[in-house]
């Protein structure tokens, strides 16, 4: 089967970027380039840059040197064409709408951004479809019509998940996807992401460099600067690097058996 | 009662009143539940009060307060939106600013304008009795011009409303929607400030919404049974008051705020016993 990584074509180049906020120098002459396909793991220290790097990429922020380019544009005009699920939901637990509606909101944007719309729902047939394949997709199909104030930490992460599938993007990025839930929903979420992987490149940024280097198939080490290695090359000497600091590690593998509940 | 239903069936002025109460509240269910979903009540209310310096304006020049505080209210809108929007750490500070320095500009004008000055309690505290009929008309024509624009770009407020990061991402004109749907809340509050005038148009903006809330999840139902709660609200206050000649605006103020906190504690209880049930009609405790 030929995969997106055998074309070979770049889809985010990135050059001599730095960013600052305010005398706070975040980033400091950051260059990567992620090819169509990759499954790149982005890890680092807390306040490292991280989600700085990801605001870039997305066009949220504007970098005070370098260039960020993405599928060969400028990151605001490119956004449309990523998916991005934020580490921490930028809305209200409460508010009065249903999965469904929340999803069909990743159908948004295009044409009709400006466009108004007097059909009732504002949907057509081909936006339902879409976001009720997304929505099969994370295995969240039984949850479209609760509200998502009823939603656990991690449904509410695959409908996160779902709302970013329904741009139908190319690219997937992912802020700590994770971080909020259950440790036995983490594998079940990068097996889905593993899948997704056949057809999108994927960006996620985490905090577990052991558990992400078995999904991933390369990492970005972000602490102001950014140095990668692929999977097979990561060792204790490498992360203490990035860390700054000594860090106890044991050796573990991941093939443990996961047990239930 | 039967005194006021008499009286309805009579006087001019008290089916105005009743009109101008009915009208008012489609503005306050449309725009009412966005500033309750978004949590911007605190900016509606500085949109509110600095209404008060177009209506001083207006009277010092002599033209119609009416318009006066329209112009005002969507000034006070897109003031405090680009405050919100470029200072966001001192925003809580620059809002509550502007809501001095309007009514300071306002009641400088009134203090300075020649004549009897009644009007002024009007302006602070409604006076629906006196709405004359061509207001009826032009508020007709806001509530028109509000439920087209509801109607059109639902989605993209809802996209505002909800996650203004997503929306962003997604290409939307957050700024722009953002800005607008500030301008609709702007003309709300001069729907309102007929009916209860500008000190107390908060309550009424925001209290049918967030009872709606209470039962219901979905903007457009939030929208309907707000309208409705804010209809009933204003018919009962206006009745209540009629008869030992209270003023209509904080009358029908208390009812809201007295239905409000009967409705909390009634969807409390409800929401506990449906959790009390989930939890015994689940898995079942072992003991």
């Amino acid at each position: 089967m030929k995969t997106l990584s055998d074309t070979g074509e770049t889809v985010i180049a990135i050059r001599g970027l730095s960013f600052a906020y305010g005398a706070a120098p975040v980033l400091e002459d950051v260059s990567l380039n992620v090819g169509a396909g990759e499954f790149l793991g982005i890890v680092g220290p807390n306040a490292g840059g991280k989600s700085t790097l990801l605001k870039l990429i997305l066009g949220l922020l504007e970098p005070q040197t370098g260039q960020v380019r993405v599928l060969n544009l400028s990151p605001r005009e490119a956004s449309r064409q990523i998916g991005y699920v934020p580490q921490y939901p930028s809305f209200p637990r409460d508010f009065p709408i249903t999965v469904e509606q929340a999803v069909l909101l990743g159908r948004l944007g295009g044409q009709d951004r400006l466009w108004p719309n007097l059909w009732p729902g504002g949907y057509g047939r081909g936006d339902r479809k879409a976001a009720r394949l997304a929505l099969d997709e994370v295995e969240a199909t039984d949850l479209a019509s609760r509200r998502i104030a009823s939603l656990s930490g991690g449904q509410l992460q695959r409908v996160l998940l779902a709302r970013a599938l329904a741009c139908e993007p190319r690219i997937l990025i992912l802020d700590e996807p994770t971080a909020n839930i259950d440790q036995r929903l983490e594998g079940d979420i990068f097996d889905l992401l593993r899948r997704l992987n056949a057809r999108l490149t994927i960006l996620v940024v985490s905090h577990d460099i052991g558990f992400i280097s078995s999904y991933v198939t390369r990492v970005a080490c972000v602490n102001r600067t950014l140095v990668c290695h692929h999977t097979d090359a990561i060792d204790g000497q490498i992360i203490q690097r990035l860390y700054g600091e000594a860090v106890r590690m044991v050796a573990h593998r991941h093939e443990t058996p996961r047990t239930g509940p | 009662m039967n005194e006021f239903l008499t009286a309805l069936a009579e006087q001019d002025f008290l089916q105005s009143a009743l009109a101008a109460g009915l009208l008012a509240s489609i503005g306050c269910g449309l725009m009412g539940t966005y500033v309750v979903v978004k949590r911007i009540a605190f900016i509606a209310g500085g949109i509110a009060h600095s209404v008060l310096s177009g209506m001083g304006a207006a009277l010092y020049f002599g033209f119609s307060p009416l318009a006066g505080a329209l112009i005002a209210a969507v000034l006070a809108a897109l003031l405090i939106g680009w405050v919100r929007l470029r200072w966001r750490a001192e925003e809580d500070t620059l809002i509550g600013a502007l809501w001095a320095i309007g009514m300071a500009v306002g009641i400088l004008f009134i203090a300075k304008t020649p004549g009897y000055q009644s009007d002024l309690m009007s302006y602070l505290f409604g006076n629906i009795l006196l709405v004359p009929v061509e207001s009826l008309w032009f508020m007709a024509a806001l509530d028109g011009l509000l439920l087209l624009l509801v109607l059109a770009y639902h989605r993209q407020f809802l996209a505002v409303a909800f996650d203004e990061e997503f929306a962003r991402l997604r290409g939307i004109p957050v700024t722009f929607f953002y800005l607008l749907l500030l301008v609709m809340v702007a003309v709300t509050v001069v729907l309102l400030i007929q009916v209860v005038g500008l000190i107390l148009v908060l309550a009424l903006l925001t209290l049918p919404a967030a009872i709606a809330g209470h039962y219901v999840h979905s903007l457009g139902l939030m929208m309907l049974i707000a309208t409705l709660i804010g209809g009933a609200l204003n018919a009962a206050g206006l009745a209540l008051s009629y008869g030992p000649d209270l003023p209509a605006g904080p009358t029908i103020i208390l009812l809201a705020g007295g239905l409000y906190i009967v409705s909390a504690l009634v969807s409390r209880t409800l929401a506990r016993r449906q959790a009390r049930l989930g939890a015994s009609g689940g898995k079942g405790h072992v003991r």
